[in-house]
Protein backbone atom coordinates (compact mmCIF):
# COMPACT_ATOMS: atom_id res chain seq x y z
CA UNK A 1 0.00 0.00 0.00
CA UNK A 2 2.00 3.08 -1.59
CA UNK A 3 0.96 6.43 -2.64
CA UNK A 4 2.37 5.45 -5.70
CA UNK A 5 0.05 2.67 -6.15
CA UNK A 6 -3.09 4.77 -5.21
CA UNK A 7 -1.77 7.28 -8.06
CA UNK A 8 -1.60 4.79 -10.52
CA UNK A 9 -5.11 2.99 -10.29
CA UNK A 10 -6.77 6.16 -9.85
CA UNK A 11 -5.04 7.38 -13.30
CA UNK A 12 -6.23 3.70 -15.18
CA UNK A 13 -9.31 4.20 -13.88
CA UNK A 14 -10.21 7.54 -14.67
CA UNK A 15 -8.88 7.00 -18.32
CA UNK A 16 -10.78 3.70 -18.68
CA UNK A 17 -13.73 5.67 -17.60
CA UNK A 18 -13.39 8.31 -19.85
CA UNK A 19 -12.79 6.24 -22.77
CA UNK A 20 -15.81 4.24 -22.59
CA UNK A 21 -17.73 8.17 -22.09
CA UNK A 22 -15.82 9.04 -25.31
CA UNK A 23 -17.30 5.91 -27.12
CA UNK A 24 -20.91 5.97 -26.04
CA UNK A 25 -20.82 9.84 -26.62
CA UNK A 26 -19.20 10.36 -30.49
CA UNK A 27 -20.97 7.31 -30.99
CA UNK A 28 -17.70 5.48 -32.30
CA UNK A 29 -19.41 1.88 -32.39
CA UNK A 30 -22.88 0.43 -32.28
CA UNK A 31 -24.25 -3.08 -31.82
CA UNK A 32 -22.49 -6.17 -30.33
CA UNK A 33 -18.72 -4.48 -30.68
CA UNK A 34 -19.88 -1.58 -28.22
CA UNK A 35 -21.34 -4.03 -25.63
CA UNK A 36 -18.36 -6.29 -25.45
CA UNK A 37 -15.73 -3.31 -25.74
CA UNK A 38 -17.84 -1.53 -22.94
CA UNK A 39 -17.91 -4.49 -20.97
CA UNK A 40 -14.52 -5.21 -21.30
CA UNK A 41 -13.54 -1.62 -20.20
CA UNK A 42 -15.48 -2.34 -16.92
CA UNK A 43 -13.90 -5.51 -16.17
CA UNK A 44 -10.09 -3.98 -16.65
CA UNK A 45 -11.34 -1.35 -14.42
CA UNK A 46 -12.13 -3.48 -11.87
CA UNK A 47 -9.13 -5.34 -11.92
CA UNK A 48 -7.94 -2.54 -11.76
CA UNK A 49 -9.09 -1.11 -8.76
CA UNK A 50 -9.30 -4.93 -7.10
CA UNK A 51 -5.24 -4.60 -7.28
CA UNK A 52 -4.58 -0.94 -6.68
CA UNK A 53 -7.55 -0.03 -4.24
CA UNK A 54 -8.84 -2.92 -2.24
CA UNK A 55 -4.94 -4.82 -2.48
CA UNK A 56 -6.11 -7.99 -3.38
CA UNK A 57 -3.03 -9.19 -5.19
CA UNK A 58 -0.69 -8.19 -2.18
CA UNK A 59 -2.94 -10.98 0.06
CA UNK A 60 -0.50 -13.21 1.84
CA UNK A 61 -1.72 -17.23 1.80
CA UNK A 62 -3.89 -18.42 2.76
CA UNK A 63 -5.53 -16.45 0.48
CA UNK A 64 -8.85 -16.43 1.85
CA UNK A 65 -9.98 -12.79 0.45
CA UNK A 66 -9.23 -14.24 -3.17
CA UNK A 67 -10.85 -17.74 -2.22
CA UNK A 68 -14.56 -15.55 -1.11
CA UNK A 69 -13.74 -13.54 -4.30
CA UNK A 70 -13.94 -15.90 -6.35
CA UNK A 71 -16.58 -18.33 -5.21
CA UNK A 72 -18.65 -14.88 -5.47
CA UNK A 73 -18.06 -14.74 -8.68
CA UNK A 74 -19.07 -17.86 -9.48
CA UNK A 75 -22.57 -17.44 -8.21
CA UNK A 76 -22.91 -13.73 -9.80
CA UNK A 77 -22.55 -15.09 -12.97
CA UNK A 78 -24.62 -17.63 -12.49
CA UNK A 79 -27.43 -15.11 -11.49
CA UNK A 80 -26.77 -12.69 -14.13
CA UNK A 81 -25.89 -14.84 -16.74
CA UNK A 82 -28.48 -17.37 -16.21
CA UNK A 83 -31.57 -14.59 -15.65
CA UNK A 84 -30.35 -12.90 -18.53
CA UNK A 85 -30.40 -15.94 -21.03
CA UNK A 86 -33.72 -17.57 -19.94
CA UNK A 87 -35.71 -14.20 -19.44
CA UNK A 88 -34.67 -13.23 -23.04
CA UNK A 89 -35.35 -16.81 -24.02
CA UNK A 90 -38.86 -16.26 -22.54
CA UNK A 91 -39.79 -13.11 -24.09
CA UNK A 92 -38.47 -14.22 -27.56
CA UNK A 93 -40.45 -16.99 -27.55
CA UNK A 94 -43.68 -15.57 -26.45
CA UNK A 95 -43.24 -12.52 -28.94
CA UNK A 96 -45.53 -12.66 -31.32
CA UNK A 97 -48.31 -14.42 -28.84
CA UNK A 98 -51.33 -12.45 -28.63
CA UNK A 99 -52.23 -12.50 -24.85
CA UNK A 100 -55.03 -14.67 -25.58
CA UNK A 101 -52.29 -17.49 -27.36
CA UNK A 102 -49.91 -17.03 -24.59
CA UNK A 103 -52.49 -17.84 -21.97
CA UNK A 104 -53.68 -21.33 -23.93
CA UNK A 105 -49.82 -21.73 -24.30
CA UNK A 106 -49.40 -22.02 -20.46
CA UNK A 107 -52.45 -23.81 -19.83
CA UNK A 108 -50.95 -26.37 -21.98
CA UNK A 109 -47.56 -26.53 -20.37
CA UNK A 110 -49.49 -26.48 -17.41
CA UNK A 111 -51.41 -29.54 -18.36
CA UNK A 112 -48.38 -30.78 -19.85
CA UNK A 113 -47.21 -31.46 -16.19
CA UNK A 114 -44.39 -28.45 -16.34
CA UNK B 1 5.72 -5.02 23.40
CA UNK B 2 6.24 -6.90 20.03
CA UNK B 3 3.85 -9.25 21.37
CA UNK B 4 1.03 -7.02 21.53
CA UNK B 5 1.73 -5.86 18.45
CA UNK B 6 1.69 -8.92 16.51
CA UNK B 7 -1.70 -9.82 18.56
CA UNK B 8 -3.17 -6.56 17.32
CA UNK B 9 -2.00 -7.52 13.73
CA UNK B 10 -3.88 -10.92 14.06
CA UNK B 11 -6.66 -8.92 15.22
CA UNK B 12 -6.85 -6.32 12.43
CA UNK B 13 -6.52 -9.20 9.84
CA UNK B 14 -9.52 -11.13 11.36
CA UNK B 15 -11.78 -8.06 10.94
CA UNK B 16 -10.58 -7.41 7.18
CA UNK B 17 -11.38 -11.09 6.76
CA UNK B 18 -14.82 -10.67 8.06
CA UNK B 19 -15.80 -7.53 6.70
CA UNK B 20 -14.17 -8.81 3.25
CA UNK B 21 -16.96 -11.63 3.23
CA UNK B 22 -19.71 -8.99 3.76
CA UNK B 23 -18.49 -7.28 1.21
CA UNK B 24 -19.18 -10.63 -0.71
CA UNK B 25 -22.43 -11.43 0.12
CA UNK B 26 -23.10 -7.61 -0.65
CA UNK B 27 -22.12 -8.24 -4.11
CA UNK B 28 -24.67 -11.12 -4.59
CA UNK B 29 -27.46 -8.43 -3.65
CA UNK B 30 -26.05 -5.81 -6.40
CA UNK B 31 -25.91 -8.90 -8.83
CA UNK B 32 -29.71 -10.09 -8.38
CA UNK B 33 -30.47 -6.32 -8.70
CA UNK B 34 -28.08 -6.13 -11.82
CA UNK B 35 -30.05 -8.99 -12.91
CA UNK B 36 -33.46 -7.52 -12.27
CA UNK B 37 -32.74 -4.69 -13.94
CA UNK B 38 -31.10 -6.40 -17.05
CA UNK B 39 -34.23 -7.97 -17.46
CA UNK B 40 -36.34 -5.40 -17.38
CA UNK B 41 -34.56 -2.80 -19.06
CA UNK B 42 -36.80 -3.09 -22.28
CA UNK B 43 -40.12 -3.13 -20.10
CA UNK B 44 -41.11 0.60 -20.41
CA UNK B 45 -44.90 -0.14 -20.19
CA UNK B 46 -45.28 2.92 -22.80
CA UNK B 47 -43.27 5.18 -20.24
CA UNK B 48 -39.62 6.54 -21.63
CA UNK B 49 -36.26 3.99 -21.88
CA UNK B 50 -33.03 4.68 -20.67
CA UNK B 51 -31.84 6.78 -23.70
CA UNK B 52 -35.11 9.12 -23.32
CA UNK B 53 -33.98 10.20 -19.82
CA UNK B 54 -30.68 9.35 -19.01
CA UNK B 55 -28.18 12.34 -19.05
CA UNK B 56 -24.81 11.10 -20.09
CA UNK B 57 -22.47 14.16 -18.86
CA UNK B 58 -24.39 14.40 -15.40
CA UNK B 59 -23.34 10.11 -14.57
CA UNK B 60 -19.90 10.85 -15.80
CA UNK B 61 -19.46 13.72 -13.40
CA UNK B 62 -20.99 11.28 -10.99
CA UNK B 63 -18.55 8.52 -11.53
CA UNK B 64 -15.55 10.61 -11.72
CA UNK B 65 -16.48 12.60 -7.93
CA UNK B 66 -16.75 9.00 -7.02
CA UNK B 67 -13.53 8.16 -8.07
CA UNK B 68 -11.91 11.05 -6.39
CA UNK B 69 -13.52 10.05 -3.17
CA UNK B 70 -12.15 6.80 -3.70
CA UNK B 71 -8.82 8.11 -3.84
CA UNK B 72 -9.06 10.31 -1.00
CA UNK B 73 -9.99 7.61 0.83
CA UNK B 74 -6.52 5.80 -0.03
CA UNK B 75 -4.62 8.59 1.33
CA UNK B 76 -6.68 8.02 4.75
CA UNK B 77 -5.53 4.38 4.74
CA UNK B 78 -2.34 5.72 3.80
CA UNK B 79 -2.18 8.01 6.57
CA UNK B 80 -3.38 5.40 8.90
CA UNK B 81 -0.32 3.52 7.70
CA UNK B 82 1.74 6.32 8.61
CA UNK B 83 -0.41 7.12 12.03
CA UNK B 84 -0.41 10.58 10.30
CA UNK B 85 -3.86 11.89 12.49
CA UNK B 86 -3.80 15.42 10.45
CA UNK B 87 -3.82 13.40 6.88
CA UNK B 88 -6.23 11.01 8.25
CA UNK B 89 -8.59 13.69 9.27
CA UNK B 90 -7.92 15.79 6.17
CA UNK B 91 -8.48 13.25 4.23
CA UNK B 92 -11.70 12.25 5.78
CA UNK B 93 -13.36 15.37 5.54
CA UNK B 94 -12.39 15.10 1.50
CA UNK B 95 -13.88 11.81 1.19
CA UNK B 96 -17.32 13.32 3.11
CA UNK B 97 -17.40 16.36 0.79
CA UNK B 98 -17.35 13.86 -2.11
CA UNK B 99 -19.73 11.40 -0.78
CA UNK B 100 -22.28 14.39 -0.32
CA UNK B 101 -21.65 16.04 -3.32
CA UNK B 102 -22.01 12.67 -5.43
CA UNK B 103 -25.40 11.96 -2.84
CA UNK B 104 -26.75 15.34 -3.70
CA UNK B 105 -26.16 15.26 -7.78
CA UNK B 106 -28.13 11.63 -7.59
CA UNK B 107 -30.74 12.96 -5.28
CA UNK B 108 -31.36 15.94 -7.87
CA UNK B 109 -31.71 13.56 -10.61
CA UNK B 110 -34.11 11.14 -8.92
CA UNK B 111 -35.94 14.26 -8.03
CA UNK B 112 -35.97 15.51 -11.43
CA UNK B 113 -37.08 11.97 -13.11
CA UNK B 114 -40.02 11.69 -10.00
CA UNK B 115 -41.11 15.73 -11.35
CA UNK B 116 -41.39 14.83 -14.76
CA UNK B 117 -43.83 11.70 -14.06
CA UNK B 118 -41.23 8.71 -14.22
CA UNK B 119 -40.98 7.48 -11.08
CA UNK B 120 -40.59 3.93 -9.99
CA UNK B 121 -44.49 3.47 -10.30
CA UNK B 122 -44.53 4.43 -14.07
CA UNK B 123 -42.58 1.02 -15.45
CA UNK B 124 -41.13 -2.05 -14.58
CA UNK B 125 -38.17 -0.57 -16.24
CA UNK B 126 -37.64 2.46 -13.17
CA UNK B 127 -38.55 0.01 -10.77
CA UNK B 128 -35.53 -1.49 -11.31
CA UNK B 129 -33.34 1.72 -12.03
CA UNK B 130 -34.52 3.60 -8.61
CA UNK B 131 -34.00 0.10 -7.05
CA UNK B 132 -30.42 -0.43 -8.14
CA UNK B 133 -29.29 2.96 -8.60
CA UNK B 134 -31.35 3.88 -4.99
CA UNK B 135 -29.36 0.98 -2.96
CA UNK B 136 -26.16 1.77 -3.98
CA UNK B 137 -27.40 5.45 -2.90
CA UNK B 138 -28.63 4.27 0.61
CA UNK B 139 -24.92 2.44 0.58
CA UNK B 140 -23.41 6.03 0.22
CA UNK B 141 -25.82 7.76 2.86
CA UNK B 142 -24.48 4.63 5.11
CA UNK B 143 -21.16 5.07 4.46
CA UNK B 144 -21.21 9.23 4.99
CA UNK B 145 -23.02 8.48 8.64
CA UNK B 146 -20.21 6.26 9.28
CA UNK B 147 -17.74 8.42 8.14
CA UNK B 148 -19.33 11.15 10.63
CA UNK B 149 -19.32 8.85 13.77
CA UNK B 150 -15.46 8.05 12.61
CA UNK B 151 -14.59 11.65 12.03
CA UNK B 152 -15.44 12.49 15.80
CA UNK B 153 -13.67 9.23 17.09
CA UNK B 154 -10.20 10.32 15.48
CA UNK B 155 -10.50 13.85 16.52
CA UNK B 156 -11.16 12.92 20.34
CA UNK B 157 -9.75 9.54 20.69
CA UNK B 158 -6.72 10.02 18.02
CA UNK B 159 -5.25 6.58 15.92
CA UNK B 160 -6.03 3.60 18.25
CA UNK B 161 -5.57 0.28 17.13
CA UNK B 162 -9.64 0.13 17.53
CA UNK B 163 -10.15 3.09 15.78
CA UNK B 164 -7.15 1.75 12.76
CA UNK B 165 -9.10 -1.30 12.57
CA UNK B 166 -13.00 0.17 11.76
CA UNK B 167 -11.13 3.09 9.48
CA UNK B 168 -9.37 0.07 7.15
CA UNK B 169 -12.83 -1.23 6.75
CA UNK B 170 -14.59 1.94 6.15
CA UNK B 171 -11.90 2.33 3.62
CA UNK B 172 -12.90 -1.47 2.03
CA UNK B 173 -16.11 -0.30 2.33
CA UNK B 174 -15.91 2.78 0.17
CA UNK B 175 -13.33 1.38 -2.13
CA UNK B 176 -16.09 -1.56 -2.88
CA UNK B 177 -18.96 1.32 -4.13
CA UNK B 178 -16.90 2.52 -6.29
CA UNK B 179 -16.33 -0.46 -7.76
CA UNK B 180 -19.99 -1.37 -7.83
CA UNK B 181 -20.58 2.16 -9.39
CA UNK B 182 -18.45 1.37 -12.60
CA UNK B 183 -20.66 -0.96 -13.59
CA UNK B 184 -23.91 1.12 -12.98
CA UNK B 185 -22.24 3.38 -15.01
CA UNK B 186 -21.60 0.98 -17.48
CA UNK B 187 -24.92 -0.75 -17.52
CA UNK B 188 -27.46 1.17 -16.84
CA UNK B 189 -25.72 4.96 -18.02
CA UNK B 190 -23.44 3.88 -20.86
CA UNK B 191 -25.33 1.15 -22.29
CA UNK B 192 -28.46 2.15 -21.46
CA UNK B 193 -28.18 5.53 -23.86
CA UNK B 194 -26.25 3.39 -26.39
CA UNK B 195 -28.91 1.42 -26.88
Amino acid sequence: MTLTKYIVGFVLSLLLTLTAFFLVENDLLSGGALIWTLGVLALVQMIVQLAYFLHLGDELRPRYKLASFSFMTGILLIIVVGSIWIMDNLNYNMMEMSPQQKTDYMNTQRDKGF
Amino acid sequence: MSELIEAQKARLYRTTIGFWVYLMTDCLLFASLFATYAVLRTATAGGPGAADIFELPLALTETIILLVSSFTCGLMLLGLQAKNRRQVIVAMALTYALGVAFLAIEIGEFAKFVAEGHSWQQSAFLSAFFTLVGTHGLHILFGLLWLVVMLVVVVRRGLTPKVTRQLTIFGLFWHFLDLVWIFIFTVVYLLGVAS
